[in-house]
C-alpha cells in the first residue's frame, strides 16, 4: 500500500511534464509554422514601432522644410521627402500608431458587440434570434467597404468615425460565429449539469459558453484587423477617414498620388507599410487558425 | 430544386426591405438638421426648408420610408442635387462601365488563379507552387489603392506603355450604343478602338483582379490537393490516362465547387473594390459616381448608388448559390 502512494505521485508529476492541454497544444503547433512565426515577427516590429517609434522619429508629424520638399530618399531622408518638405520615414513611424490603433480597437468593439448580440440569439433563441440574424443578413447584403462609406458620410469624415464604421461592418461576422459557437456549445452537458444545479443564466454565459468560444474569435479576429487596416486606410484614401496633417497611411498615399511623377517614394513606403502590416496579421491569422482550430489540423 | 429558388426569393424579402430602411435612413441618420449639413453651414434658411419639403424631411419617418419604398417601386432613386437629372436615367452608363471593368477583372483572376492553383496542386512543392503562393498571400495582403497607384508609376508614367486613366482615347471618342465599350466598337466595327478600349482597360483590370486571383488561387490549391488524392483519379492514372487530362477533366471537375463559391463571393466584393479603383484609374463606374457623390455631398446619389450595389450583390449570392445545384447533383436542396 505505501509502495502505491510515491508511484501516483511520481505518475502525476510525469503528466504534468508532458503539459497538455488545448492552449498549450496550439502554442506548440504554431511555434512549428514558421510562417506564422514570421507573421508573428512581423506583427510584433509594428507594435514596437507603433510604441516607442516616435521617440526614435528623425522628424515630427508636421515637421515641414519647404526647400527640401519632393527630395529622393537619401542618407538624411531615408524614405524621401513629400510635397511639404515632410520625411515620409518619420510620418510612416508616427503612422504605425494610427493603423494599428484603428485596426485593433475597432476590431476589439466588433467583437465585443458581437459577441453580446451572438450570443444572446444564440442562447435565448426563438424571435430574438431572429431579429438579430436578419439584422446580421442585412448587414452582410452590402460589400462591407460600401457599408463603410455609408456610415461615415452619415456621421461625417474623421478618424474616429472611420473606426466606428469598420468596428460596425465587422459586428455581423463575430455576431454569426458567436451565434454557432453558442448552438453547438448549448447543447453540451456542462450546460445542462449547470442549469440542472441553478446556475443563472448570466453566469453560464460568461463563465462556460463565452470562454469555450474564444479560439475562433481570436483567429477571426487576427484577421480582421488585416482586414480593418486596409479598410482604414482606404477610408483615408477616399477622403473619408484622418485628416490633414495626421500621417495616417492611407491618407499618405492619397496626398503622394498628385506627385506620382516627381516624387513616388512618396507613396510607395506608406503602401508597403499598409501591406506588410497586413501581410503580417494575415500570417499570424493563418497560423492561429491552423494552431486552435482542431478541424483545420493536418 | 424550384421550390428552394422559391423559398430563397422569399428569404430575400425582409432582406431587401431591411437594405432599403438601411439606406434609407442614411440622410435621416445626418446629425442635427441633415438639409442644414447637405447645404452646409452657409446656406440660407429658405434654401433649407426648401430641400426639407423636397426631400420629404418635415414628415413622420414612416411616412416617408413608405413613400420613398413606392418610389423604388415606380423606379423612382430620387434626383442628383448635383447635375439635377433622376438618378435612375444617369445611372446606366456608369454601371454599365463598372460592369465591364469588373468582368474583365473577374475573368483575368478565374483564368490566372484557376490555372495557378491547379499547376501548384499538381507540382506541390515544387518552386512554382512555392513562388504562386508567395505571391497569392502578397496578393491578398495588398491594398488595390496602392497597387492601383504603383502600376500607374511603373506602366503609365515610367514605361509608358498603357493608358492610366479613363475609358476610351478622348482624341478618339467612341460612338456608343450600349455603353459597354467593347461591345460597341465591335458592333461600330472600329477595331483600331477596340485595341484602345482594351488598353484602358488593363491597368484597372489587373488592380481589381489581384485579390481574387490570389484567393482564387489559394482556394483552387487545396480544393484540388483533396481531389487528387481520390480513388477516381488514381484509377484514370492507371488506366494510362495522360497527367493533363485527369487534371483538367476528372479532378478539376470535382474540385471547382468551393472554387465558384469563392468566385461568387468575389464578384461582390469587386463591387466594393471597384469604387477605390474607379477612383485611381478615373473610370466613371458607379464607385467613382458614389465617390463624387460623396465629394458633393450628393445624397441622393449615395443613397441609390449605395443600394444599387447591394442589390447587385444580393442577386449574385443568390445566382451563385442556384448554380451549385446545376452544377453539382450531389448537393441536394430542402
Amino acid at each position: 500500500m505505501s509502495g502505491i502512494v510515491p508511484n501516483l505521485i511520481n505518475e502525476t508529476i510525469a503528466v504534468k511534464d508532458q503539459s497538455t492541454g488545448p492552449w498549450r497544444d496550439a502554442w506548440r503547433s504554431f511555434r512549428k509554422n514558421k510562417l506564422a512565426l514570421v507573421g508573428a515577427g512581423i506583427v510584433l516590429f509594428f507594435i514596437l514601432l507603433a510604441i516607442f517609434g516616435p521617440l526614435f522619429a528623425p522628424q515630427g508629424i508636421n515637421d515641414q522644410l519647404l526647400k527640401d520638399r519632393l527630395k529622393p530618399p537619401s542618407s538624411q531622408y531615408w524614405f524621401g521627402t513629400d510635397d511639404l518638405g515632410r520625411d515620409v520615414f518619420s510620418r510612416i513611424i508616427h503612422g504605425a500608431r494610427i493603423s494599428l490603433w484603428v485596426g485593433t480597437s475597432s476590431v476589439i468593439g466588433s467583437v465585443v458587440v458581437g459577441s453580446i448580440l451572438g450570443i444572446i440569439a444564440g442562447y435565448y433563441g426563438k424571435w430574438i434570434d431572429t431579429i438579430i440574424s436578419r439584422i446580421f443578413d442585412i448587414m452582410l447584403a452590402f460589400p462591407s467597404i460600401l457599408l463603410a462609406i455609408a456610415v461615415v458620410s452619415v456621421l461625417g469624415p474623421s478618424l474616429q468615425n472611420a473606426l466606428i464604421a469598420i468596428a460596425i461592418i465587422n459586428i455581423p461576422n463575430f455576431g454569426r460565429l458567436i451565434r454557432s459557437k453558442v448552438l453547438s456549445i448549448k447543447e453540451e452537458e456542462y450546460i445542462t449539469s449547470a442549469k440542472a444545479i441553478g446556475m443563472r443564466d448570466i453566469r453560464i454565459l460568461f463563465s462556460h459558453i463565452l470562454p469555450n468560444s474564444m479560439a475562433p474569435v481570436i483567429v477571426a479576429g487576427t484577421l480582421a484587423i488585416a482586414s480593418a487596416i486596409i479598410e482604414a486606410a482606404a477610408l483615408g484614401f477616399l477622403g473619408l477617414g484622418a485628416e490633414a496633417p495626421a500621417p495616417e497611411w492611407g491618407k499618405m498615399l492619397a496626398d503622394a498620388r498628385m506627385f506620382l511623377r516627381n516624387a513616388p517614394w512618396a507613396m510607395i513606403f506608406p503602401g508597403l507599410a499598409i501591406m506588410l502590416t497586413v501581410l503580417g496579421f494575415n500570417l499570424m491569422g493563418d497560423g492561429l487558425r491552423d494552431a486552435l482550430d482542431p478541424r483545420m489540423k493536418n | 430544386m424550384l421550390h428552394y429558388i422559391g423559398k430563397r426569393l422569399l428569404q430575400l424579402i425582409p432582406v431587401l426591405l431591411g437594405m432599403t430602411f438601411l439606406v434609407f435612413m442614411i440622410i435621416r441618420a445626418i446629425p442635427g438638421n441633415p438639409a442644414q449639413v447637405i447645404l452646409g453651414q452657409l446656406a440660407s434658411k429658405e434654401a433649407v426648408e426648401a430641400l426639407e419639403i423636397k426631400l420629404g424631411l418635415n414628415n413622420p419617418w414612416y411616412t416617408q420610408y413608405i413613400d420613398y419604398l413606392i418610389g423604388l417601386f415606380k423606379g423612382d432613386l430620387g434626383e442628383s442635387m448635383r447635375t439635377v437629372q433622376p438618378v435612375s436615367k444617369e445611372i446606366w452608363p456608369y454601371l454599365a462601365a463598372t460592369f465591364e471593368l469588373a468582368f474583365f477583372a473577374i475573368l483575368i483572376a478565374v483564368i490566372i488563379g484557376v490555372n495557378a492553383g491547379i499547376i501548384s496542386a499538381w507540382f506541390q512543392n515544387s518552386w512554382f507552387d512555392y513562388f504562386a503562393m508567395v505571391l497569392a498571400l502578397i496578393g491578398v495582403s495588398m491594398p488595390i489603392f496602392w497597387l492601383g497607384l504603383m502600376e500607374q508609376w511603373i506602366f503609365g508614367i515610367e514605361l509608358q506603355w498603357l493608358p492610366t486613366s479613363g475609358r476610351e482615347d478622348v482624341r478618339n471618342p467612341i460612338s456608343s450604343v450600349t455603353n459597354l465599350y467593347v461591345l460597341d466598337t465591335i458592333i461600330n466595327g472600329r477595331f483600331e478602338q477596340l485595341g484602345q478600349v482594351l488598353k484602358h482597360l488593363v491597368l484597372p483590370g489587373i488592380a481589381l483582379a489581384t485579390i481574387p486571383m490570389a484567393i482564387i488561387a489559394r482556394m483552387t490549391r487545396s480544393s484540388m490537393l483533396e481531389v487528387m488524392r481520390a480513388d477516381y483519379v488514381r484509377t484514370a492514372r492507371a488506366k494510362g490516362q495522360k497527367m493533363f487530362w485527369v487534371v483538367y477533366k476528372h479532378a478539376l471537375k470535382n474540385a471547382i465547387i468551393p472554387v465558384l463559391t469563392v468566385i461568387g463571393l468575389q464578384m461582390g466584393l469587386l463591387l466594393g473594390g471597384a469604387i477605390l479603383t474607379e477612383t485611381i484609374f478615373s473610370w466613371p463606374g458607379i464607385g467613382r459616381y458614389i465617390y463624387d457623390a460623396i465629394q458633393f455631398r450628393d445624397y441622393p446619389v449615395i443613397q441609390s448608388g449605395i443600394l444599387i450595389v447591394a442589390f447587385i450583390f444580393v442577386m449574385i449570392n443568390l445566382f451563385v448559390d442556384i448554380l451549385y445545384g446545376l452544377i453539382d447533383p450531389r448537393i441536394k436542396y430542402d
